[in-house]
């Protein structure tokens, strides 16, 4: 699918996120402490760290959901230090959360997120089919389904979103082996596409043979990993 | 997305999650006419029952108010679904707007309920006279509750203990719909001797209130959901 916004020339020059020094705050607690990363388009790349070392808190910045204290932050060519919300409409995000509504159908849920972008039915029936979700599960409300169909369902919503930046917080969480390899297919195809893909997970084994580049968060900074 | 077309998406999906859910027809309902009836046996009195009846209904819509409000909060909380539209780069007003106009139908519907309630159940008759008051009176009064309701359920969405909180912010702040419609409700309905020419002035304030809360709403609702 292609993207919901299509890139300018003035993108093409600026990476998808570039983050110096960045200081971020969960109430009094320090979540980002100092981190730096620049992620090109098209890239995908593994957050890996242990509980707590700020991987969510960097995807939710990289969202526009939580402000920027001190540094300098751009993502998709939008500062976020001037603006946070003006990236909101490029970016999809997966959290822990999977941000449906339990007592729609898993269709219903993937049409209205995807209106939120003027999907098209044709595009809306493809994200459905892209996560296997085309079947009878699509007419099931979602608070009927197991934790891996929710995620799928979530995933499904995420695709039909067309996303420039997919930040996904473990993303395979729940979901079986079949889901497992849709989904890294997915994300490939929408790094093959253009979309830069940012992946927070534990599951290194997984999630690093997906990635082109590995990099550690610990205490709210970001360190680069060889492979 | 214009903030029309976002609040009839919205107000759509929220439709169609009661369509669905069915919680506003089984509980809240029921919820209201059973105070209609707690009412009727505490007053004892048909006399004073009809005398009343004007401000007993519209403090059952209160309570079901606060009901439904966080029914309709409770919805996008639940999985994440708020912070989700707010990375989706939905324009916060298209949200208030939404929500405002899925909750002021499902009042309506409730309101119906109620003077069905209060017909039967205290004696209290229309006026030919005072239908269009009326019509106006419920028109304005739910307007302006829904606004009310909408632009505090999202100030209590993210706050703890906010099941207390909500009815805490937002009652003593709709005394002034719950006074002044039920002073035009008892002159539409000719209570003691009431004409409907003495209600008309209070339907000015009921506008009033709807304009304030419906534009501070619209402009304030995307602050107040990202805090």
């Amino acid at each position: 699918m292609e993207p919901a916004v299509q890139p300018t020339v003035r993108d093409a020059v600026h990476p998808a996120v570039a983050l110096v020094d960045v200081v971020a705050v969960l109430g009094s607690f320090p979540a980002l402490a100092g981190a730096s990363l620049t992620v090109q388009r098209g890239e995908i790349v593994l957050l890996r760290g242990p509980n707590g070392a700020g991987k969510t808190s960097l995807l939710r910045l990289c969202a526009g959901l939580l402000p920027v204290e001190r540094g300098a932050a751009t993502v998709l060519g939008c500062d976020l230090v001037a603006d946070r919300t003006s990236v909101r409409n490029r970016v999809g995000l997966l959290g822990h959360a999977n941000g449906l509504y339990a007592d729609l159908t898993v269709a219903d849920n993937v049409r209205f997120w995807g209106a939120t972008v003027r999907a098209t039915d044709h595009e809306i029936d493809a994200s459905l089919q892209r996560m296997g979700l085309a079947n009878r599960l699509a007419d099931v409300p979602v608070g009927r389904l197991s934790a891996g169909q929710r995620r799928r369902t979530a995933l499904a919503c995420l695709v039909a979103r067309r996303a420039e930046l997919w930040l996904l917080d473990e993303p395979h969480a729940g979901l079986d082996a079949a889901g497992r390899d849709e989904l890294d297919a997915t994300l490939r195809g929408a790094a093959a596409a253009g979309a830069t893909v940012i992946v927070a997970s534990h599951e290194l084994e997984r999630a690093g043979a997906l990635a082109s580049r590995v990099v550690e968060v610990v205490g709210g900074q970001v360190r680069e990993l060889e492979r | 997305m214009s903030t029309w077309r976002i609040a009839r998406l919205v107000a759509a999906k929220d439709l169609r999650v009661e369509w669905r859910s069915r919680v506003v027809v089984n509980q809240v309902l029921p919820f209201a006419a059973l105070v209609m009836v707690m009412f009727a046996f505490a007053l004892d009195n048909t006399q004073l029952l009809t005398r009343v009846a004007p401000g007993l209904v519209w403090l059952a819509t209160m309570f079901s108010l606060v009901v439904m409000v966080q029914r309709s909060f409770a919805v996008e909380t639940a999985d994440g679904a708020l912070d989700a539209l707010q990375v989706a780069g939905v324009r916060p007003g298209g949200i208030f707007l939404g929500k405002a106009l899925a909750l002021g139908a499902q009042l309506a519907v409730l309101q119906l309920v109620l003077l069905g309630a209060a017909i039967v159940l205290y004696r209290t008759e229309l006026v030919a006279g005072g239908i269009v008051l009326l019509v106006t009176t419920y028109l304005a009064a739910t307007t302006g509750l829904a606004f009310v309701g909408t632009l505090y359920g999202g100030l209590a969405a993210g706050a703890k203990g906010r099941e207390t909180l909500l009815p805490l912010l937002m009652l003593p702040v709709v005394a002034p719909v719950l006074i002044g419609a039920t002073r035009a409700t008892e002159a539409a309905l000719g209570t003691e001797g009431a004409t409907p020419s003495d209600g008309w002035p209070w339907i000015g304030l009921l506008a009033l209130f709807a304009l304030v809360f419906g534009v501070g709403g619209t402009l304030a609702f995307g602050s107040l959901i990202d805090e």
